[in-house]
């Protein structure tokens, strides 16, 4: 049991897909100008890395070591599809796939769900498997709302979108909005992080 | 000319880097010399110079809404587009394989210095990225389709080999002991960027 704990909170912190082991910083980044975004690109993660790696786990025995590569990026790119497919479908998630535009797409590439599948679904059982992916999107869903917060609040003085710096007159900072900031306020995460836990320091 | 402007706008406005975010993991994990850095830059542009003119007639003629009309009035109602993502990641894998193949066979010195990138770039965002991208702006012919590529190959080029020279650089200096490594890197980028968009509006 213990080790099961520890496949679902060692990725939220200690091992975070995105300060620690720098995955996925390609989609990551572009989302977070608003919470919104971020919330769904977040979860669609969630959902294909879990999904993924569940599926890869169930067929690890089957697929040839040669063409693995070509079966991730299948299986990867139909749950990609589906996922994209179910967003189009409701009018309250349209606009915001639109919003997200070519990233949805780009989660087959994500570094975070081809790595996973690499590192451990293709060696563990069905369950340590789909509870890495899920604690693994969650911990890169994590570093995409922190960014998220600080871009949307200062950037536009909004919370999803409600006014909350705005209310009180603040003017928004554009600079907060334009993809450089992104990096930077990423760049301190890490520096904390860090800082806090002095072994991740290189 | 408009091909110079589209070229131009691709390599500095719209750098895949800088404003995209696009083939960010390898970028930051290859950054660490020039050498290799050049080595994973020339295969970037050239996979992407070959993958988006092939994407480009893959969606022109397959997935496009009615773009299957040359089959017949029968198809002109067909909408294949949510295909695109499955369809592209298997061009692209099979082209990578193909070029990885092609260089083995007659260039065993260029194979040496870039064999171990080609495989790694099949899943790069970058690659993926410029075919959606492609599709996205809905490119008129499949020479804009190439400029646009070898453009936005050649603005990722330029980005992950200033980043290495800035990094070897950065190995002399006193940088606090929290940021060191990938914190430093990602401010630089950062820094990179805002300067980079000192290119924002130039018209040709």
């Amino acid at each position: 049991m213990g080790k099961l704990k520890e496949t679902i909170l060692n990725p939220l912190f200690k091992n975070n897909p995105i300060t620690v082991l720098v995955l996925g910083i390609c989609s990551s980044l572009a989302v977070t100008v608003e919470l919104k975004g971020a919330l769904v690109m977040a979860l669609s993660v969630t959902i294909v890395t879990g999904l993924s790696s569940l599926i890869l786990s169930l067929l690890r025995k089957t697929i040839p070591n040669r063409v693995r590569i070509i079966v991730q990026l299948v299986v990867v790119a139909l749950l990609v599809i589906l996922v994209d497919q179910v967003l189009r479908s409701f009018e309250a998630t349209y606009a915001i796939d639109k919003q997200l535009s070519v990233y949805m797409g780009l989660i087959i590439t994500n570094c975070i769900v081809m790595g996973r599948i690499e590192a451990f679904a293709l060696g563990n059982r069905p369950l340590p498997a789909i509870l890495d992916g899920l604690a693994n999107g969650l911990g890169y869903g994590l570093i995409l709302l922190i960014v998220a917060f600080f871009r949307e609040l200062l950037g536009s003085g909004t919370l999803f979108g409600i006014p909350v710096l705005k209310a009180l007159g603040y003017q928004g900072n554009g600079l907060m909005i334009l993809p450089p900031m992104a990096l930077i306020i990423l760049g301190c995460i890490i520096w904390i992080q860090r800082s806090i836990d002095k072994e991740l320091q290189e | 000319m408009e091909y110079l402007s589209l070229f131009i706008k691709s390599i500095f406005v719209d750098n895949m880097i800088f404003a995209y975010f696009l083939g960010m993991c390898s970028y930051l994990a290859v950054s660490k010399n020039v050498k290799t850095a050049n080595g994973l830059g020339i295969a970037v542009v050239l996979v992407l110079a070959i993958t988006v003119p092939v994407n480009w007639l893959l969606n022109r003629f397959v997935l496009q809404p009615g773009a299957l009309a040359w089959l017949g009035l029968k198809f002109a109602a067909v909408d294949l587009s949510f295909l695109s993502y499955i369809l592209f990641i298997a061009v692209i894998a099979a082209m990578v394989q193909i070029v990885e193949m092609i260089v083995e066979k007659y260039s065993p010195s260029l194979y040496s210095s870039l064999g171990i990138f080609l495989p790694l770039i099949a899943v790069n965002c970058a690659i993926l990225g410029g075919s959606l991208f492609m599709q996205q702006r809905e490119f008129g012919n499949i020479l804009e389709a190439l400029v646009y590529a070898l453009g936005s190959g050649v603005g990722w080029y330029l980005a992950i080999v200033t980043l290495a020279a800035i990094r070897e650089k950065m190995a002399y200096s006193n940088v606090p002991a929290g940021l060191r490594g990938i914190g430093i890197t990602f401010i630089t980028v950062g820094l990179m960027g805002i300067a980079f968009m000192a290119f924002m509006g130039i018209a040709l």
